[in-house]
């Protein structure tokens, strides 16, 4: 890199650790959502025999 | 004013709008593999160096292309806030939520990348230029988004807020892209958006408008995915709220 190595590596390093924590980030929260998401479907599902028992 | 309505509704239903981003996003994340790909093999091996700033102008293939996404990103912020306010459309102030923390780091890299290339050519990392100022506005409205819309108990009015928010930054987004024409400034003036067509040499060109569209793909595919998890995020709140009032 002609001696410009140290500003250019850097500079890519922080794009490509940028697109990570985004993508990363991203997916992470998405599947924890999805995973609260069946437990919540799956509980409504368990209190509905329970209230048609009730009644 | 009445057909352009009803195409923006058509989407803001969100099983609709998740059947679409289902659609979009296999082919928005190969593009941006692609494009990010060869753009990267041009940029870093194949362009040449500058007569001038040497292989330090290969941050250009970064920095541009961030810049460009960092104030795109706040437009489409901007241009769905407007939608939310007038229109009311569904999924505009979840748009907004969604892709706040991306455009934020977009500008994280486009300052950062910038600084770096500014050390070799400027000789200085910083300086209180125009340019470089009025992008640093931009970051802090980003940031200042983020922590907005979630200091409030009630979502609706931290999204109603943030809206107005980002309406206002807008006046940061022209003093971005004149000030180098407005003001003495050491930023140069648009290589790429100069009268006459760009004025870059096409071996630099080529990877340059790759990485761009390598960007502009990489925005899309990341927020379709988030506007989903935001969606799902109301569902769950939703819920939440309904399973209270049932217990009460």
């Amino acid at each position: 890199m002609g001696g410009h190595g140290v500003y250019v590596w850097p500079a890519y390093g922080l794009t490509a650790a940028a697109f990570a924590w985004m993508v990363l980030s991203t997916i992470r929260t998405l599947r924890a959502r999805r995973k609260l998401e069946r437990e919540l479907a799956a509980l409504g599902q368990a209190r509905r025999p329970r209230r048609e028992a009730r009644s | 004013m009445t057909a352009a309505r009803f195409s923006l509704h058509r989407y803001a239903n969100p099983a609709q709008f998740e059947r679409l981003a289902s659609a979009i996003l296999p082919w928005s994340a190969g593009a941006a593999v692609l494009l990010l790909g060869t753009g990267l093999y041009f940029g870093l091996l194949d362009s040449p160096p500058d007569y001038q700033q040497g292989d330090s102008v290969r941050i250009m293939y970064v920095h541009v292309p961030a810049a460009i996404m960092s104030e795109m990103v706040y437009y489409m912020m901007a241009a769905a806030a407007v939608a939310g306010i007038i229109w009311k459309h569904a999924l505009a102030d979840v748009f907004v939520k969604a892709a706040a923390p991306l455009g934020a780091a977009f500008t994280l890299i486009c300052l950062v990348a910038g600084s770096l290339w500014g050390r070799p050519t400027w000789g200085t990392y910083w300086v209180w230029d125009a340019r470089l100022t009025s992008e640093l506005i931009l970051f802090f409205l980003y940031l200042g988004y983020i922590a907005l819309v979630d200091a409030f108990d009630d979502p609706q009015r931290g999204l109603k807020f943030g809206a107005i928010w980002v309406l206002v930054g807008t006046a940061d987004l022209p003093i971005i892209k004149f000030s180098v024409y407005w003001w003495n400034s050491l930023h140069q003036t648009s290589s790429l958006f100069a009268k006459g067509g760009p004025t870059i040499a096409t071996g630099m060109l080529i990877p340059l408008l790759l990485m761009i569209g390598g960007f502009a793909a990489f925005f899309v595919s990341v927020v379709l995915l988030r506007v989903d998890s935001e969606l799902l995020a109301r569902r769950i709140q939703a819920w939440r709220t309904a399973a209270g009032e049932g217990a009460a």
